[in-house]
């Protein structure tokens, strides 16, 4: 790792004026990708302005069935959440097998998304959830915030404060990991409200997560996993690798859906 | 037995500091003014070098020397060399490349060293090993192991034309040739035995201290034989005399083969020390263990198998290329020779065999043993053909081994391999019993129903350990001879210490060798210590690998208590005023039989210590030494049996049961035994279904660390359904026969054959990662 | 450098480090404290586990600035009486290590794992929560046994002290 210089910041002001003064700075939340590749001297920042304590970014809120959890919210706390485990089991579930047990209990939902790795597993909740990403400067849908490879709509001294979205009828998160790694080889959220449906993957995309439309108009007849048999998942627009084609990753991407479909359909919420 | 003696399930003794952090690994080490290094490597798997500018580095923070291998050529330091010599069936002599410990002119893999930088920090010796300009002229490169030694392939080494280090022939290919001419059936395979990155959990690392008043050199490092490392670093890289070199390999977190050769670092750390005036450590990221570990395996085979109108085997014909890398490394050469194709007639009278080994340079890192080192190989080129010619011919796989199994004993094979003793029929009956292999079709049926795809599938391997009789290794081109030595101290009161040459990273020496002492003297095991992996402590010894501590280490403590036992008896006698023949130690007393005369052990030490009432003539104190060679190799073999459900949606398998009935001979602690075996099926499991080393066509190694590289984690693990049989070896005074590598001998085939089993396509190459096996499926349709 | 306070093992400790120091470097070089070990660069092999505020976490991907001001249980701190903690019994009793690089990670591990899991562990839940953590010796068999084992007795414990 190169040299750097660490500051914690108590606040949101703090950290965005930390931010403004540093070179070359980064947010650090859980640290669970940025450490990592610093590590490995892939990033190089002249700053680290650690998010972590600030306690205005912690904690899940229940409010009927509308969510608010903190960006610096741990995927442990989220995972074990009680009151949202009742309202979006999906998300509690999503957060409980993401990456490994310590990475739960240092990672956290901000960080995550405003790395927007490809293989990360919340933006494709988010984007499902048509999801409301909260910042330091303003509101914007997950479908607006997403926005390629890493890659998102956050200005360089913009910080994620939470993430609000209003629970679905029902939802429920599939994911395929990637042996070596743990990340998603193909994950699949499937969430269901009335008669709308969305339907988000991560993993796969070559340009990150994205809605799968195909999927959200065969189920929007007849919500149930048999709808998805004849889905053609276009593997042109997904991700190749040595641990699996795109045609491989198309082929999880369908698997995924109709066990994302089944899983809803089996169970009351 | 006892209940610390030889057979019993005793705990570990060694336990204690590693469960409360208190086991010191070579890392874990540091002394006065102690400075970090850092390596240079080549970012190219092949090139020229054109210039080395070293100026920027040595003036950044903290720098306190930055050496080249001109240097360290200058100062005399040796290249590397392979210790084994192969001829190849022409009578030549196998074409060993130059491989210097600091590339000076060309690098021939990503990871080649060529400076080491060294600093206050680790930090700071990483930041100036990226300051260092070193100029490369690429040259065209070669990767795969098919590939080497086709026309205008590049070429690595001036010394090996074509890049064939040696073609090397083993058994009667005229006697083949004629059996395959009367032949009923063949069948013919291609098998691919992919690359394997050892990958212990403890990096390599060395600390490297030079004193200059006593011109001295202490060299601290992850081996798993120091005695082994002191030598070479002696007599052939010409770091100090062996008497002016300490080599310590404190507590080592697994070797698995990786920690058996002496890899530049160790000995650059060494010199670097002299040069800069600090003691010099190293340890490895994750990263450059990838990079510049030797690697396992890597073998690319043809192999035909004959059979007469009743199934009986008539001959075998196996044709391999193995890959050894940009470099031979300390025993490269003999993993794919002796320790491979010696062991291809497997538990089977096989009337003929040839094979026909290719070994050659690529640029990728160097190969060496690595778990199992030859018989892996074997064992999964001949399993893997038995099942696939019991397919075709129609019948069960288990019946068409029993019917080739050898049944007396010893027995002569076609391939140097004379078996001392086996009962492979007692292996399989007690495998096909634990798996209720007759139960499986039933169990077919029902995974169908829903929806998965279930197959079973059987390796009955063989294996040689205890290496070796030195006389015999030596005939075959070994440099050295693999015996070992023990040496038995008794104090004064009675306490015992044994110094063993054997080296334990994780196989639990502390207590198995300490229960032969308990087992002669019952004495209790608390006061028995185990001394090993310092050659300022042990006398010369030649280390842990190929499942010899048992067989061969502990045959030499044996030999020593033995003389130790009879000095005592003598001295006991003496005292007793008995006749020597009359006296036995038991339970801690020395009596005469039919008598109550007796002294406790402890007395008759002390006796021999104050050595006033000595029987005439006999040196005071009570210590012996020994020095094992072994007779023959011992033929450890078993039958394991995998069974596997597949989801053909996904390709993931999953294993239902695994069940492993090994043949290990005497065993001295059945929990040490079972873990053994346990490790070892993991390692086999994981390459079967987990673990694929790839580099891409320019030589790049894409599987460089655990987010690329599969380890096998304890969910893609079943619990082991395990048991033994025994028939004692009768080559060694314990009768074991060594259960080391085992696991990972005889799982791989058993796995493959239960996947192709299931999805009824032969045609898989390891690892059947999900992507690999849902291809196969999606091919078989 | 940044300024580092910890309270480690029930000692406070102070120390000034490099701002990028790991947490595993200043445990290990400023306190002495070797049990932590490194065996991978990218927080897969789980050697290097501690707890930081009573919770498991990798201390190979934390700052040791990161960490200031936070209370941390090393391997060395598990008994701190110098009676072992029944994880420790269990791995030893169930042979649950041999190199031993990897075991103070899976015991910190393990002894997050039955906090987590009051009401008692089943073998597929110890094999899933065990998933950042690598053992290259043993084959994970007998550190299944030892967590359940441990898990076992620990609940055991609870109920009569209850």
């Amino acid at each position: 790792m190169y040299e750097t210089q660490y500051h914690r910041a108590a606040s949101v002001e703090e950290a965005a004026r930390l931010m403004g003064e540093a070179e070359d700075g980064k947010f650090l939340a859980g640290g669970m990708t940025l450490i990592p590749t610093m590590k490995q001297r892939l990033a190089s920042p002249s700053d680290l302005i650690d998010l972590r304590r600030i306690e205005a970014l912690k904690g899940v809120t229940v409010d009927g069935r509308t969510v608010r959890i903190g960006a610096v919210t741990t995927h442990y706390d989220v995972s074990t959440n009680e009151e949202l485990a009742k309202i979006c089991p999906a998300i509690t579930n999503l957060a409980g097998h993401i990456g490994d047990p310590q990475v739960r209990n240092m990672g956290t939902i901000g960080g995550s998304i405003a790395n927007n790795d490809p293989a990360a597993d919340y933006p494709s909740a988010l984007l499902a959830l048509d999801a409301t990403i909260i910042t330091s400067q303003r509101s914007l849908p997950a479908s607006d915030f997403f926005i390629g490879l890493f890659e998102t709509a956050l200005q360089p001294d913009e910080i994620v404060v939470a993430v609000e979205f209003v629970a679905p009828d029902k939802a429920a998160y599939k994911k395929f990991p990637n042996p070596a790694s743990l990340y998603a080889m193909a994950g699949v959220f499937v969430a269901k409200s009335g008669d709308n449906i969305r339907v988000a993957v991560t993993g796969a995309g070559e340009g990150g997560v994205f809605r799968l439309k195909d999927a959200e108009a065969a189920l929007a007849g007849n919500f149930s996993p048999s709808a998805l048999d004849s889905l053609a998942v276009d593997p042109d627009v997904l991700l190749s690798d040595m641990h699996a084609s795109a045609d491989y990753r198309a082929n999880l991407v369908k698997v995924m859906a109709k066990r994302a479909v089944a899983e809803i359909s089996n169970r009351p919420m | 037995m006892g209940v610390e003696g030889i057979g019993a399930r005793v705990l570990r003794k060694e336990d204690k500091r590693f469960i409360t952090g208190k086991g010191r690994y070579t890392d874990d080490m540091s002394v006065p003014g102690m400075k970090h290094a850092a390596f240079v490597r080549s970012p190219h798997a092949h090139a020229k070098i054109t210039g080395i500018d070293v100026e920027t580095a040595k003036k950044m923070p903290g720098v306190i020397g930055v050496l080249t291998g001109a240097e360290l050529k200058a100062d005399g330091i040796g290249n590397l060399i392979c210790g084994w010599m192969i001829h190849s069936k022409d009578g030549t002599p196998m074409k060993m490349g130059a491989w210097s410990p600091l590339a000076t002119d060309t690098v021939r893999y990503v990871g080649d060293a060529v400076v080491i930088v060294v600093a206050d920090t680790k930090g700071q010796a990483r930041d100036a090993a990226e300051a260092v300009d070193v100029s490369y002229e690429e040259l065209p490169v070669v990767v795969k192991t098919a590939e080497a030694l086709n026309e205008g392939a590049p070429q690595l080494h001036p010394e090996a034309p074509g890049n064939l280090i040696f073609d090397w022939d083993i058994g009667d290919e005229k006697a083949t040739n004629d059996a395959f001419a009367g032949a009923a059936h063949v069948t013919k395979m291609d098998i691919v035995n992919g690359r394997l990155v050892p990958n212990a959990i403890e990096p390599r690392a060395t600390l490297g201290v030079y004193d200059a008043g006593e011109d001295h050199y202490t060299c601290w490092t992850t081996s798993q034989n120091p005695h082994v490392a002191r030598l070479v670093l002696s007599a052939f890289y010409n770091v100090a005399p062996e008497n002016k070199l300490r080599v310590i390999a404190p507590d080592v977190g697994g070797g698995f083969g990786s920690k058996i050769f002496i890899y530049p670092e160790e000995l650059i750390c060494l010199w670097a020390s002299k040069k800069t005036g600090v003691p010099v450590k190293w340890v490895a990221d994750r990263t450059e263990s990838f990079l510049a570990d030797a690697h396992g395996r890597d073998h690319v085979t043809h192999a035909e198998l004959a059979f007469d109108k009743d199934n009986k085997i008539l001959g075998l014909k196996v044709q391999t290329i193995a890959n050894l890398g940009a470099y031979m490394s300390l025993f490269s050469s003999s993993v794919p020779t002796y320790l491979y194709a010696t062991l291809l007639s497997g538990q089977y009278d096989i009337p003929a065999i040839h094979a026909n080994v290719k070994a050659v340079y690529t640029n990728t890192a160097p190969v060496d043993a690595y778990r199992g080192a030859g018989r892996p190989e074997a064992s999964f080129v001949l399993e893997r053909i038995m099942e696939t010619a019991a397919r075709e011919l129609k019948v069960s796989p288990a019946e068409l081994r029993r019917k080739n199994f050898i049944r007396t004993f010893p027995h002569q094979t076609p391939v140097i391999m004379n078996y001392d003793a086996g009962d492979f029929d007692a292996t399989l009956d007690a495998g096909l019993k634990a798996a209720d292999y007759e139960g499986f079709e039933k169990r077919r049926e029902e995974a169908a129903k829903r929806g998965k795809l279930r197959g079973i599938g059987l390796s009955c391997y063989i294996e040689a350990c205890g290496i070796a009789p030195s006389a015999a290794v030596g005939s075959l081109g070994a440099g050295v001879g693999l015996w070992e030595s023990a040496e038995v101290r008794v104090n004064a009161i009675g306490t015992i210490e044994i110094l063993t040459g054997s080296h334990s990273h994780g196989q639990g020496h502390e207590t198995t060798f300490a229960q032969l002492a308990t087992e002669r003297f019952g004495v209790p095991i608390d006061s028995v210590s185990i001394v090993h992996g310092d050659t300022d402590k042990v006398q010369m010894g030649m280390g842990t690998y190929g499942s010899r501590s048992g067989a061969v280490g502990m045959s030499a403590v044996v030999k020593a208590l033995d003389k130790v036992e009879a000095k005592a008896k003598k001295i006991a006698a003496h005292l007793l005023e008995a006749d020597e023949a009359d006296i036995e130690i038991k339970d801690g007393d020395v009596r005469v039989v039919g008598t109550d005369k007796s002294l406790p052990w402890f007395q008759v030490a002390l006796a021999a210590y104050t050595a006033h009432n000595l029987p005439s003539g006999m040196e005071p104190g009570l210590k012996e030494g020994a020095f094992y060679d072994p007779s023959n190799f011992t033929f450890p073999g078993g039958c394991h049996i995998c069974e596997v459900e597949i989801d053909p949606e996904t390709g993931v398998t999953e294993i239902i049961q695994f069940v492993a009935a090994d043949d290990f001979g005497k065993i001295i602690n059945p929990m040490i035994v079972e873990g053994q075996v346990h490790g070892g099926l993991a390692q086999g499991i994981g390459q079967a279904l987990l673990e694929g080393t790839h580099y891409d066509d320019t030589g790049q190694l894409l599987t460089a660390s655990f987010m690329d590289y599969t380890m096998p984690r304890a969910q893609n693990l079943p619990s082991f359904n395990i048991m033994t049989t025994e028939t004692p070896c009768p080559s060694n005074p314990l009768g074991i026969k060594g259960c080391g590598e085992a696991g990972a001998i005889g799982s791989p085939p058993a796995v493959i054959n239960a996947i192709t089993d299931a999805i009824h396509n032969n045609n898989l190459t390891m690892p059947a990662t999900p992507q690999t096996v849902w291809n196969a499926i999606q091919a078989a349709k | 450098m940044a300024k580092v306070e910890l309270f480690v093992n029930g000692r406070a400790v102070t120390g000034e480090a490099e701002d990028r120091t790991l947490l595993v470097h200043f445990l290990r070089e400023n306190l002495g404290l070797t049990g932590t070990h490194v065996g991978c660069d990218t927080s897969q092999c789980g050697a290097c586990v501690v707890h930081v505020d009573g919770r498991a976490v990798k201390s190979c991907t934390m700052l040791a600035a990161q960490a200031s001001g936070s209370t941390i249980t090393t391997i060395e701190g598990l008994s701190p009486n110098g009676e072992l903690h029944p994880l420790q019994v269990a791995f030893r009793e169930n042979h649950a290590l041999q190199c031993g690089f990897c075991t103070p990670g899976m015991i910190m591990t393990s002894v997050d794992m039955i906090r987590r899991h009051p009401n008692g562990l089943d073998e597929a839940t110890v094999r899933d929560q065990l998933e950042g953590n690598i053992c290259r010796c043993t084959g994970y068999h007998n550190i299944v046994k030892a967590v359940l084992d441990a898990s076992d007795k620990m609940g055991k414990g609870a109920v009569k002290a209850a």
